[in-house]
């Protein structure tokens, strides 16, 4: 059941970005900074927490689950450091998302290079 | 005759092929949906493999970026993109490929003015207004906070 | 002679020789059989893509100079240019050859451009022969104008697939017996009609040849139907039903004789070229591998290439400028009998 609720969520998230792209002026750069701004406010107002439970990675894998863990880990660091939080808790949350990219990117730079579309 | 901007604008948007939106949106359903339906699983195997809830969903971001950036390596992303369009752009998967392309493409820029400099060059905004948004909820929370505990 | 915006020569300059060259997709194309080469690998062997076009480049300089038995120092002038940034590919090729060089930059129009200014200084006596050539690479633009190449995105309908391909022609003061002559030139007024989308430079363009095609049916008392073809380059499908709406509302009838060289480079549908082909070296090479052919050997009498540039830039779009663009046109016609 997992399993299908991840497709679904997931699957439905994507076709809304589509629809964004297809139907509006919205370049996808601007859908994707959309995308991770609304993960961080309906994370703050406590509707996409419920998402995840019930979908999983269908939640979490989209660019809306970026923002829900950033506004998580910030929660999370308010907590704990008071205001100081405000600036630490976003960066520590995506720190592995980014390094990972990172490290990826730069290996990949030195082993290939790039392909002709043609 | 000339034409007014106006007049143009609307002749031009009626000669404008409309994208497929069914196609889209079915091409974005199964590919984006099937993205996170791997995600699941690999979380369930890093959770089976006796990790924390939360150390589960850090490690299964990291495996998808690792296979997106080896599909992106191997120029295999760019071609299901090509057809997949948000399917392939709002999972984290799209994040990398973000990152791992310009780092291929500028290369030959150098290591430092190519490939360090324009890495975020796309992924940079998200990375920009993610934190900023997460920030501006850190400074609101903090405010609310001893009201509701 | 000078009518209206039209530059007439009295006695017209001739095409002694010109070359294609030309990448992948355009061997998998229908106009293959009339490059003089084509390339399956896009990087030609060299390490970068800028450095892929210079060679393609040079190769259509050398294929040229045999064709018409000359030798580079016989070359009074080299007219050319690219879409690189400052001009950097044709720079780059000019670097190896020993022939005085002018570049010159009208984004996709630079071919009909420079072979209008070869035409007109050989026919001043400024140069006896005098080069044209332009060239584009998808490989190239795509990573300057668009996102990397190994980056995943869709393609709106609208947008138009950067040719790889390089054209040249020798432009000599007097056409000689046999050879096709340049008959008539005539630079474009630049146009704007406000289209902002960078992903629909046909729609953009439009209205520009719309304008020097006017002028020019004007200024020559004559019309679409006295010549045997009205190629633009390159329009693409969008641009090109918005060229006849234009010239309809004009009374101008194309009468069947509008071909778009971005339509005929590629099938479009099994190629999945969007809205056709683009770049400076598509209507360049589309000239040099089928109208001039077809001009030499008689299938066409009369025909107009009409080259379309647009004239921003990646900086101003994003600043929100609106696309200016310019068309500028030559007359070819086929040896004299």
């Amino acid at each position: 059941m997992h399993y299908l609720w991840a497709f679904v969520v997931g699957g439905t998230l994507c076709v809304a970005g589509q629809l964004l792209i297809d139907l509006t002026n919205l370049t996808p750069a601007r859908v994707l900074v959309l995308y991770v701004t609304s993960g961080v406010a309906l994370s703050a107002i406590g509707l996409y927490g419920p998402l995840v439970e019930l979908a999983g990675a269908g939640a979490t894998v989209p660019l809306t689950g970026f923002g829900h863990l950033l506004a998580q880990g910030v929660k999370r660091a308010v907590d704990e450091q008071g205001l100081l939080g405000a600036l630490t808790g976003g960066g520590a949350a995506c720190a592995a998302g980014v390094a990972a990219s990172l490290i990826t990117g730069v290996i990949a730079s030195l082993l290939t290079k790039s392909r002709d579309q043609n | 005759m000339e034409f007014s901007k106006e007049q143009y604008a609307r002749l031009l948007k009626q000669a404008c092929p409309r994208s497929p939106l069914l196609r889209d949106c079915l091409w974005a359903f199964f590919v984006g949906g099937g993205i996170c339906l791997l995600g699941e699983g690999i979380r369930t195997a890093w959770l089976a493999a006796g990790h924390t809830l939360s150390d589960a969903g850090t490690l299964t971001s990291a495996t998808l970026i690792v296979i997106s950036g080896v599909l992106t390596g191997l120029g295999w992303y760019q071609k299901l993109a090509a057809k997949a369009g948000a399917g392939t752009l709002v999972p984290i998967t799209g994040f990398a490929n973000a990152v791992v392309s310009p780092a291929i493409e500028f290369r030959c820029e150098g290591l430092v003015t190519g490939v360090g400099a324009r890495m975020f060059s796309i992924a940079g905004p998200v990375l920009v207004y993610g934190l900023l948004a997460s920030a501006v909820w850190g400074v609101i929370w903090w405010l609310i906070r001893p009201w509701l505990l | 002679m000078r009518l209206g915006d039209t530059v007439r020569f009295t006695r017209p300059p001739g095409l002694a020789a010109w070359a294609a060259v030309g990448g992948k997709k355009e061997a998998d194309g229908p106009l293959a059989a009339g490059f003089d080469l084509l390339f399956t690998d896009n990087r030609l062997g060299e390490e970068t893509w800028e450095q892929a076009e210079s060679t393609l480049q040079r190769h259509c300089v050398e294929l040229l100079l045999q064709k018409a038995d000359a030798s580079a120092a016989q070359i009074d002038l080299a007219l050319g240019g690219d879409l690189q940034s400052q001009c950097t590919a044709t720079a780059y090729t000019f670097r190896g050859l020993d022939i005085p060089f002018a570049g010159v930059y009208g984004a996709c129009s630079t071919m009909a451009e420079a072979l209008g200014l070869a035409a007109c200084l050989t026919a001043g006596g400024a140069a006896d022969r005098a080069l044209a050539m332009t060239s584009s690479h998808f490989c190239a633009a795509e990573r300057q104008f668009r996102t990397p190449l190994n980056y995943g995105g869709k393609r709106t309908p609208t947008a138009q697939w950067t040719a790889t391909g390089a054209g040249a022609c020798l432009v000599t003061a007097q056409a000689g017996p046999g050879q096709v002559r340049l008959t008539a030139a005539a630079f474009g007024r630049v146009r704007d009609l406000s289209v902002k989308d960078g992903t629909n430079m046909g729609g953009a363009m439009a209205p520009a040849a719309a304008e020097t095609l006017r002028r020019f049916f004007a200024d020559n008392r004559c019309r679409p139907a006295d010549y045997d073809g009205v190629y633009t380059g390159d329009l693409g499908v969008v641009g090109s039903e918005m060229l006849a709406q234009l010239l309809t509302a004009e009374g101008i009838d194309l009468a069947g004789r509008h071909k778009d060289c971005g339509l005929l480079l590629y099938d479009r549908e099994a190629q999945q070229t969007g809205a056709g082909g683009s770049g400076a070296g598509c209507a360049a090479s589309v000239l040099a591998a089928h109208i001039l052919p077809a001009l030499k050997t008689g299938r066409m009498r009369r025909a107009l290439l009409v080259c379309t540039g647009a004239l921003m830039s990646t900086t101003t779009l994003l600043q929100g400028e609106s696309i200016p663009a310019v068309a500028h046109l030559v007359e070819l016609t086929a040896p004299e009998s």
